[in-house]
């Protein structure tokens, strides 16, 4: 019995030794709703890369808020790949942890952003509070599921969303400010990821409006339930753009920086791109997003860049402790 | 029973010296290691700003809904605690050995699923808060639903305190107390509740400080709104989310001095009634 165990470690000892190369595994970090959207895809990219190169490679992923993931990276995860929620999340692997280069967005194409989505409404069948638009969702008696924006990356898009809508409808920061403050007030929940506050709305019954991810809410639409719900997308909302790269320092300690390469590069061809829209996000391949036009209805979409300056600068402003966010609750 | 250095009584374990090393040993790799790295970040952060950050009013806030809610579990794990270990040493009834192993269930189940099953029971729509919510009362992302998960996780703390004391103490005693023409409620005041209050201390320091640091059953039930359902721990996670590490480890700080404080006023009760024990 002891000895066959012992034989056994050795067998997966060996097995775990094996040289890269001939099998590799890559580790894809990524953010909150993109868990189906890889899986489908890894197994594409999988069969892709054996036909090309005849090696094995095998992703695995994790998934989780894209603040904690991309800690877990500088702390030191191996993540061969990260694909995260917001350009920001990225850029602290260079700002913290010096894991890729300060250049890293240009190094794919559209600033390494291959698929986008945007911030919609999921409502209840038959929309019984008539929500429309974003001024619907500060009105008295309507009730909001969007998530924490201190932890989701969901979250930010859709704060910076309403921020939009209310400075263009205002005129003025203060205008801002107080239909910022009147749309979390109609929040009860705030969930600490987007897949939290879609569960919230839909399993729990929380809410009229769950506000985030389109591709979340075109997921719940594709349910067995999902007759139970409608989406509904705002005349103008925020162009989300969720950004990848590979991690250089950790490619070169495994050697899988090629390979880490084409992983994302897979992203952008028609394959990847047919894959991202089957899963609702917006291809940015206009071919692809031609050919999917009717699940994505044309809206007026903004980018963060043109209105806060960077994420940096909304960052600071906005979500920083003591920041606009935080004067909603703590006056 | 105490063994001395020195003292020429044979222990089962192999002497004083090694033991004590290895325990110091042990206590310093698991405990103390953790503990002085998580003083040294907080020391790399300046006096004023660890001040600022552990009493700004989100932050005070969630104290008091982490300390609160805690303390009112323990409370309630305090006495229905002491009612079931109770129950479980003195009767024999069928089922009692699976009664038994119920108890248990809360430290095995992952935490996250206590919190998600409560969640799914108490939600407006769930089978208990359909039933509730008529009533006005709400439980799932309030204070309450926060206090009802601590209770379920802090349980069987309290019952396994309880039960090995009780088992000790002879029903003969309280049958002593009987034919000397005590009450009911005098046999339990003077005889029974004097021997077992020690324990039912322990069980409820052990529930609170469990209930103090729980995060994954508590983030699902809570809400997490920010000064009304947001306990301490979200917010460290939130603070690392931000990669303020400082800040969070502030947070940690703070708490784990707090929570020192009241286990050591808890072990101070403890002796006194240990004490007030003896001299009754």
């Amino acid at each position: 019995m002891r000895r066959s165990f012992l034989a056994l470690s050795f067998v997966l000892l060996a097995a775990s030794a094996s040289p890269a190369g001939a099998d590799t595994t890559l580790l894809n970090v990524s953010y909150d709703p993109t868990r189906e959207f890889y899986q489908e895809f890894n197994a594409a990219f999988a069969k892709h890369w054996k036909e090309q190169t005849g090696e094995t490679v095998t992703v695995d992923q994790s998934h989780g808020g894209p603040g904690k993931q991309a800690r877990s990276v500088i702390d030191g995860l191996d993540a061969d790949v990260v694909t995260l929620a917001l350009s920001f999340d990225v850029d602290q692997l260079f700002e913290r942890g010096k894991l890729i280069p300060k250049t890293w967005q240009s190094r794919l194409p559209h600033n390494s952003a291959p698929y986008t989505s945007t911030m919609v409404f999921l409502v209840r069948k038959g929309n019984p509070k008539g929500i429309r638009d974003w001024s619907d969702l500060v009105k008295p008696g309507v009730s909001v599921v969007p998530a924490n924006p201190k932890t989701s990356g969901a979250a930010r898009w859709v704060y910076l969303a309403a921020w939009q809508y209310g400075l263009e409808k205002g005129g003025s920061e203060a205008a801002a400010r107080d239909f910022i403050g009147r749309f979390y007030k109609n929040a009860p929940v705030l969930d600490t990821g987007a897949r939290g506050a879609t569960t919230t709305f839909v399993e729990r019954g929380i809410g009229d409006a769950l506000v985030g991810w389109e591709n979340e809410a075109l997921l719940v639409k594709s349910q067995p339930n999902g007759a139970d719900f409608e989406v509904v997308v705002p005349p103008a909302s925020i162009l989300a753009e969720p950004t990848v790269s590979w991690v250089d320092t950790v490619n070169r300690r495994k050697g899988t920086g090629k390979v880490a390469q084409a992983y994302l590069e897979y992203l952008y061809t028609p394959e990847g791109q047919e894959l991202a829209a089957k899963h609702h996000f917006r291809p940015t391949d206009p071919a692809v997003l031609a050919r999917h036009a009717q699940q994505f209805p044309k809206l007026q979409l903004f980018t963060v860049d043109e209105k806060f300056g960077s994420w940096k600068d909304a960052n600071a402003k906005h979500f920083a402790d003591g920041g606009i966010f935080d004067q909603i609750y703590v006056k | 029973m105490r063994a001395m250095p020195g003292s020429r009584r044979r222990s089962a374990l192999p002497g004083f010296g090694p033991a004590l090393g290895f325990t110091l040993f042990y206590l310093s790799l698991i405990v103390l290691i953790p503990l002085a790295a998580l003083g040294m970040k907080t020391a790399s952060f300046g006096w004023d700003s660890l001040w600022a950050t552990v009493t700004s009013p989100r932050v005070l806030a969630s104290y008091r809904v982490s300390f609160g809610t805690a303390f009112a579990a323990a409370c309630a794990n305090a006495g229905f605690g002491l009612l079931v270990a109770w129950v479980l040493v003195r009767y024999r009834f069928p089922g009692r050995a699976l009664a038994d192993a119920l108890v248990d269930l809360p430290f095995a189940l992952p935490t996250a699923v206590a919190g998600i099953t409560l969640t799914t029971l108490l939600a407006k729509n769930g089978w208990l808060g359909r039933y509730l919510e008529p009533l006005g009362i709400q439980v799932a992302f309030t204070p309450l639903g926060i206090t009802v998960a601590l209770i379920f996780i802090g349980l069987p703390f309290v019952v396994r305190s309880v039960q090995p004391v009780l088992e000790d103490l002879e029903p003969e005693l309280e049958e002593a107390a009987a034919s000397l023409g005590a009450s009911r409620w005098q046999t339990f005041r003077r005889v029974l509740f004097p021997a077992l209050a020690p324990a039912v201390l322990t069980g409820f320091a052990l529930a609170f400080a469990r209930g103090v640091g729980e995060y994954g059953s508590v983030v699902f039930i809570s809400g997490n709104m920010p000064m009304k359902t947001e306990i301490a721990p979200l917010l460290i996670v939130t603070k690392l989310e931000q990669y303020d590490y400082a800040g969070a480890t502030a947070i940690a700080v703070a708490m784990l001095v707090v929570s020192l404080l009241m286990l050591v006023a808890i072990n101070g009760l403890q002796s006194w009634s240990r004490a007030h024990e003896r001299a009754v």
